[in-house]
């Protein structure tokens, strides 16, 4: 019995650690630091915040500092399920107004469905949009394999954008579960100058402390919904009644989980028609969010290659 | 055993009711933990479609035989070298809750990322190899953990079939790792005996592990519990911000311990202002009524108008932080350059940060080697207690009685370096001045800006030495005075004659230099008068700190003349006392005069004359909403 937990005591040998404790050498004379009082105190009252609005206020703390610390944000719009609710949580955490531009990097592969929401939410939630284009295919590495060329695009088009405005602050909503290179992220991510992503040598982040000071003329992404899940999203979006683009649902059997590019996105089977509906598929699908991602799949090393260069 | 519910009995499919415990994952290089985590998934059939095909063919390309790791270790480097570089973060359901498992670096090289990975854990799991035993970083993570209030810590002895399951090496290390941590403070609630690799209790007590009676690692997670918000404790909010967006003006930041409601008496440390709640406002639905505890963000209005700042930390009436410019603290050090004693550096309390000097460094210790190392000193993956002296007065608690604003973070060239635990906090001479309650004037600021035609102001002149500010100062006072206003001059060499005579040159001294000169114009134009400041000013930092008392108030003009243009006008005489190096911290000849990056007008007077600069002043006055033009627009004021 190795449960060296005091309920746990009866069946089985002692354990012997205990009494040998003496024998340790001790680190700072011995004087281990005693537990915070609240934590002796031992049960405390239920909580008063649910899953839902702990996540909510993380991520205002995360863009709340990002605004306060950096000079020239701006919030990448993608129109999709995360950016819509990081619009919002953005809305929450100035009161309403979103005090940045909402940055579109647009390919112009994108489903008409998501321009006319851009075009409608743009107004009606009082954005301060910009709409920046991407370089024609030959400006891209041709080396890529062809989804990811294609995705690379973005890249690109992000870096004229920096350009341009001199952005020091781009605030992107993508999430851990989502892919195992977005899940080594930090909420505050440096880029150097050329918006690579230096991935051996994140700097440390903790205790909702973050690295806001980018070199001269380089970038941070910031990362507000990083601990969300996709559950999370539909969720939040639901209780919130943030407007979605229709894609989301189920249409003849198929619907989008993620939305891309027209070109190298495809929909999944599912008979989702809601929100509680998409809720309950989630539970139970094991199929992973981006596998209507053609870019995701190509190579091994295809989206790692792609976040290097500075894709999100 | 299976753990895993068939998610069709799970009751709740948005995860919204089910508490979720965040598990971190250490222990020593190559020991296995993202083995285990992959195994942990599988075990609990929580590996997404096509996931176990992908890790064949990873490690099959690499000609190796399966490789767990390989899940979490998605970087190229990372699989190439069979090594984690940086931590990750991946989910699984148990019966009773949402797990987040935490994968940490063992190598040494990658202690930030372990401490990053771990930081953000409630509980622990320490892997220790079971043929290679409690090794350096096996003592180093457990230490770590110690310091990041971690004290729900499970064992895990791993690869038991390279020792043949043998219970007796089993019980050694069990013995030895227990008898480490219960030295630190920590009792682990498990020791399990597993084979990561081959599945020996992950999720079940496989019968080549048959002595074994406790539970296994599944089971042991279950009984990790979340942490929770501070609900309990004394009031802290720690202001982020002060948003203007209209015309409320609200204080934002996130509630860290206990709670509040509109109709609260509070207290703003560390200055010991104090104020009542007026709302808790929000969106859409605003005011909010009720308590807002622990966890949540918040933003509030004041019932009356006081400086209030990012940094300052609001607290209920006799249960404040302390005020103080002393602290000492419990730290680990991340950085290649040692910490030494005298190194200046940077400190994040909260959301306060404030320059410092470390004054003494009392001990040094390796956690990974438990040898008291040399004491003038900390170096990178140390730790030791140190003490600190602030360059300006923050709130702050000892961790004792406030585990989330106990704790700091030391910042070196913008990044982050170290951290810790403030062990105590030395209260400065002054006492806590809680019951000050500033005077309000007798006039109303309508009543002054109806009479002078302008709201009042702080117009900050920055520039070289003979660049023209003093010159552009004067003419600015003659013209504002003219037409009936009410502007007062602050010229920084004549208030270093009196109010500031203690000061020197050094960048400290010329920080608190700025800021007084800040503050005696913020008040001025608090109450309707124009504060004209001619100053060199040369930090970005200083003057960002004034425009941060000013506020809205602030108007910084860059008074711009070429430097060979400054230099030979020398009204003072100084540039040629310091080019004969009798005037040694001169700001001019040194390079070290940093322009405005943004500022509300930049001047270069080699180019225009006095009167015409004087004009674009007044232009930038009456566009900004300083000075109103017309006498209409007067009537609508009164
Ligand atoms: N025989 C045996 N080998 C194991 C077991 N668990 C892990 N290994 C092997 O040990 C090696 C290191 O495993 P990892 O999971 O990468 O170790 P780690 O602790 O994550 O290493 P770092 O993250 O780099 O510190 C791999 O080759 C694994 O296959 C086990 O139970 N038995
Ligand atoms: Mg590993």
């Amino acid at each position: 019995m190795h449960l060296l937990n005091s309920e746990s005591g009866g069946a089985g040998p002692q354990p012997t650690a205990l009494t040998e404790a003496s024998t340790v050498p001790k680190i700072f004379g011995g004087q281990p630091l005693p537990p915070p009082s609240i934590l002796a105190e031992g049960r405390l009252p239920p909580p008063s915040m649910d899953h839902l609005d702990e996540l909510e206020a993380q991520s205002i703390y995360i863009l709340r500092e990002a605004f306060a610390r950096l000079k020239k944000l701006a919030l990448l719009w993608s129109l999709g399920k995360d950016s819509n609710v990081m619009i919002w949580l953005a809305r929450k955490a100035f009161f309403g107004r979103v005090p940045f531009p909402a940055l579109h990097v647009d390919t112009g592969k994108k489903f008409p469905e998501m321009y006319a929401f851009r075009d409608r939410f743009g107004k009606e939630w009082e954005l301060d949009l910009k709409v920046e284009p991407c370089p024609p295919i030959d400006a891209v590495d041709p080396t890529l394999p062809p989804a990811a060329r294609s995705a690379a695009r973005k890249t690109e088009g992000l870096k004229w954008a920096l350009t341009k405005y001199g952005f020091d602050g781009l605030i992107a909503g993508i999430r851990r579960d989502e892919e195992a290179t977005r899940a080594k992220e930090r909420v505050f991510s440096p880029r150097g100058i050329e918006g690579g992503w230096d991935v051996r040598d994140q700097p440390p982040e903790f205790w909702d402390h973050f690295n806001a000071s980018p070199p001269q003329g380089a970038h941070l992404r910031i990362h507000p919904i990083l601990h969300w899940t996709e559950a999370d999203i539909w969720a939040y979006t639901k209780r919130e009644n943030i407007p979605i683009i229709p894609l989301y649902l189920s249409k003849d059997g198929k619907r989008y989980r993620s939305l891309g590019d027209q070109d190298i996105t495809n929909p999944v089977a599912s008979t989702a028609s809601s929100i509680d509906e998409i809720l309950i598929e989630l539970d139970a699908t094991k199929v992973p969010e981006r596998a209507g991602r053609a870019l995701d799949h190509e190579t091994e090393d295809a989206f790692e290659r792609l976040r290097v260069a500075g894709y999100l | 055993m299976n753990m895993i519910l068939p998610s069709s009995v799970s009751a709740t499919p948005n995860g919204t009711t089910r508490p979720q415990v965040r598990i971190v994952i250490v222990g020593h290089v190559d020991h296995g933990k993202s083995t285990l985590v992959g195994r942990l998934l599988h075990e609990t059939g929580s590996l997404p479609e096509g996931k176990l095909e992908m890790l064949k063919a990873v490690s099959a390309r690499r000609g190796m035989p399966f490789e767990w790791s390989f899940l979490l270790d998605a970087l190229q480097t990372e699989r190439d070298q069979g090594i984690t570089i940086d931590t990750t973060q991946i989910r699984f359901r148990t019966r009773s809750r949402d797990v987040v498992l935490i994968d940490a670096p063992g190598h040494a090289e990658f202690l930030r990322n372990m401490i990053t990975g771990a930081s953000q854990a409630d509980g622990a799991v320490l892997i220790i190899d079971a043929l290679e035993g409690v090794r350096d970083q096996t003592r180093r993570h457990g230490y770590l953990l110690h310091l990041l209030g971690i004290k729900q810590v499970a064992i895990v002895v791993n690869k038991m079939d390279r020792v043949d399951f043998s219970a007796d090496r089993f019980k050694a290390i069990s013995d030895e790792i227990s008898a480490h941590l219960i030295g630190l403070g920590v009792t682990p609630s498990a020791v399990i005996p597993i084979s990561a690799r081959d599945g020996d209790g992950v999720a079940e007590r496989t019968p080549r592990i048959s002595w074994y009676q406790g539970p296994c690692v599944v089971e042991a997670l279950d009984a990790l519990e979340p942490a929770r918000p501070l609900e309990q404790l004394a009031l802290r909010l720690p202001v982020q911000a002060i948003y203007k967006f209209d015309d409320r003006r609200i204080v934002a930041g996130r509630i860290e311990s206990g709670h509040l409601s509109a109709g609260d008496e509070i207290v703003i440390m560390p200055a010991g202002k104090i104020a009542k709640i007026k709302t808790v406002e929000s969106w859409p639905v605003t005011p909010l009524h009720g308590s807002h505890s622990a966890g949540r963000s918040v933003g509030i209005t004041l019932d009356r108008e006081l400086f209030i700042e990012r940094g300052d930390v609001i607290a209920h009436a006799g249960a404040t932080p302390r005020d103080t410019r002393r602290i000492r603290a419990r730290i680990f050090w991340l950085h290649d350059k040692p910490l030494a004693k005298g190194d200046q550096v940077l400190v994040r309390l909260g959301t306060r940060e404030s320059r410092a000097q470390v004054v003494a460094i009392e001990k040094a210790v390796d956690p990974g080697e438990l040898s008291n190392a040399e004491t003038t000193s900390i170096a990178r993956n140390h730790v030791g207690e140190i003490d600190l002296s602030l360059a300006q007065p923050v709130a702050a608690d000892p961790y004792q009685d406030n585990p989330r604003t106990g704790r700091l973070v030391i910042e070196v060239n913008g990044r982050i370096a170290g951290g810790g635990l403030v062990l105590s906090v030395e209260a400065g001479q002054r006492a806590v001045p809680i019951d000050i309650v500033p005077v309000e004037s007798a006039l109303r600021p309508e009543e002054r800006s109806a009479r002078y035609r302008h709201n009042g102001a702080v117009i900050w002149l920055t520039g070289l030495p003979g660049s023209g500010k003093s010159t552009l100062a004067r003419a600015l006072e003659r013209r504002l005075f003219s037409r009936g206003g009410s502007p007062i001059l602050l010229d920084g060499d004549t208030l270093r004659a009196g109010l500031n005579n203690d000061l020197g040159f050094s960048p400290q001294d010329r920080s608190e230099n700025i800021r007084r000169l800040a503050e005696v114009a913020t008040h001025l134009a608090r109450n309707g008068h124009v504060a004209i400041v001619a100053a060199v000013s040369p930090a970005i930092a200083d003057r960002a700190a004034a425009r941060r008392i000013a506020d809205a108030a602030f108007r910084e003009i860059h008074v711009a003349a070429p430097a060979e243009v400054c230099e030979s006008r020398d009204p003072k005489g100084h540039y040629a006392k310091a080019r004969a190096g009798t005037l040694p911290s001169f700001t001019g000849i040194t390079n070290d005069y940093q322009p405005p990056l943004e500022c509300e007008l930049k001047l270069d007077t080699s180019t225009r004359t006095v009167a015409d600069a004087t004009d674009a002043i007044e232009r930038m006055l009456a566009e900004t909403g300083v000075l109103f033009d017309e006498l209409v627009d007067l009537a609508a004021n009164i």
